[in-house]
């Protein structure tokens, strides 16, 4: 009988655990809304934030978006040598970076650098009590902690990820170029065939969310943390694998209502 | 009445931690609050400057019902509430000057100045001059436990809650803090309430002592009560034998 509850019941306690999060979710979010009028106290954090989010991560970025260019612009040319003519090879790379890699890459990388940290940062707040501390000083946490992170990851994942489209694009070249036996024009002819300016917003619009959800999962299991370094640990891990996944939704999901 | 805690009741998950506990705390008075491990102390003391909100029951502090209390009404009360917490809640990421400053920074009207001013005197008071530019994690347990004393009572608050002021302190600043507690008390008129397991400190330091037990106010008393008290619980606790404890219950 044992055998045929136990995963009744793990389903059960999966479902309340998955459904109380959501709630507590909400909770949170309308806080922050709440906490938006407080420009006070979030105010001065979101330069920083934006720094810690947005400046700190373009290096990581570009390393991903570049060796992405690289391997897009070989694969292309293996791909289409002898059927496509080689300077699809600048459309191939110039499409997939806008709509795709650039975004959704990135996104998951910063998901890793950003949510992760921000997540160990609060909840190890939570944990020390410095949450409290900030309430007994008559603070407002969440707009302290939480509204600059989550404003500063919505603006800057567009400008980190815009360049990293942009190092995507000059590493294919550069590829095509030293590589591919392409020359300049032809990849630039290439670039130019299928680009269309609303990809360009489509992605800025995609980034934005993926800012928006990198930083409020990070800050909601960081803010929601209990137990210790284990809970500490458990917040920033569930922080990447929570964020990662909704980035992978999000992503078909403007795909599919968007384009 | 300045601090009142009426048959509050607080449970997390299963656990019920108060179970109609109540409190009355008198201008300023300073009450310890002893207790074993685990009984819910802490969690009382958090009920008093709202950052618990009681499952049933009413908090009242400063003739404000702060259970009930909200947004800017619920700032305004908390600014005249100093907390200590146990284990100090530093901003690690933070100087103790800044540490210091954080709750003056949220006080209108402060110039730069005052702040600096009344950071310096803060941290002279708990005897924790030239520390002001190193980090939380630069100094020592007690040196880390007399900044937050610093942060609280830098505030110049009417009330000031301590959780653990002593623990894991030297002989020595254990009695600088207790000495400081009672300048608090008879100097400023502060009104306290002081979580201790160290029941020395809770004779010197009090007016009165309360014992939680089983969520409740088991036993309320002056030092000279306490000490004298026939019941097991009280004895068990006050005289450290766990045999007592046994044969209360």
């Amino acid at each position: 009988m044992n055998l045929i509850l136990a995963p009744v019941r793990g389903l059960g306690r999966a479902t309340l655990a998955v459904v109380s999060a959501v709630g507590r979710g909400a909770m949170l979010s309308v806080d922050a809304g709440r906490s938006l009028r407080r420009v006070d106290q979030w105010g001065p954090h979101l330069v920083p934030q934006m720094i810690s989010i947005g400046v700190a991560s373009i290096p990581l970025a570009l390393f991903i978006a570049a060796f992405t260019g690289i391997v897009l612009a070989i694969q292309a040319s293996y791909t289409f040598v002898g059927t496509v003519p080689l300077y699809f090879v600048g459309a191939l790379v110039g499409k997939t970076m806008i709509l795709e890699l650039g975004p959704a890459l990135t996104g998951l990388a910063l998901s890793g650098r950003v949510g992760a940290s921000n997540a160990s940062e609060i909840a190890t707040m939570r944990v020390t009590e410095q949450i409290d501390a900030l309430e007994s000083l008559a603070y407002d946490p969440i707009a302290y902690l939480v509204v600059p992170r989550v404003i500063a990851g919505t603006l800057m994942f567009p400008v980190v990820i815009a360049l990293a489209i942009a190092m995507g694009i000059v590493a294919g070249w550069l590829t095509s170029i030293a590589l591919l036996d392409l020359a300049t024009p032809q990849f630039v002819r290439g670039l130019r065939l299928f680009f269309d300016t609303y990809d360009v917003q489509f992605a800025m619009f995609k980034s934005a969310t993926f800012g928006t959800t990198v930083t409020s999962v990070g800050a909601f299991f960081g803010y929601t943390c209990t137990g210790g370094a284990r809970g500490v640990g458990r917040a920033t891990t569930r922080t990447v694998v929570v964020s990662s996944m909704i980035i992978l939704v999000l992503d078909a999901f403007w795909a599919a209502t968007l384009l | 009445m300045s601090i009142e805690l009426k048959d509050v009741h607080k449970a997390f998950g299963e656990k019920r931690v108060l179970r109609g506990f109540t409190l009355s705390v008198e201008r300023g008075e300073t009450v310890s609050v002893i207790g074993g491990s685990g009984q819910g102390k802490s969690t009382l003391l958090k009920h008093v400057n709202g950052l618990l909100k009681p499952d049933a029951g009413e908090v009242w502090v400063d003739g404000q019902r702060i259970d009930q209390l909200e947004g800017e009404p619920l700032y305004e009360t908390r600014r005249k509430v100093g907390y200590v917490f146990q284990f100090a809640a530093l901003f690690d990421s933070m100087t103790i000057a800044e540490n210091v400053a954080m709750g003056l920074r949220r006080i209108p009207g402060l110039s730069e100045a005052d702040i600096a001013d009344r950071v310096r005197t803060a941290l002279a008071r708990v005897d924790l001059e030239g520390v002001d530019e190193q980090y939380p994690s630069e100094l020592s347990g007690g040196m880390r436990k007399r900044a937050g004393l610093a942060r609280a009572i830098a505030l110049e608050p009417a009330y000031l809650l301590y959780d653990e002021p002593t623990t894991g302190l030297d002989p020595v600043t254990l009695s600088m803090v207790d000495e400081l507690i009672l300048r608090m008390s008879d100097r400023l008129g502060v009104t306290s309430v002081v979580i201790t397991h160290d029941m020395e400190s809770a004779y010197r330091i009090s007016d009165r002592i309360v014992m939680l037990h089983e969520g409740r106010a088991r036993v309320a008393g002056t030092p000279d009560e306490i000490r004298d008290s026939a019941d097991p619980v009280v004895r068990a606790f006050v005289e450290g034998r766990a045999d007592l404890l046994e044969e209360a219950s």
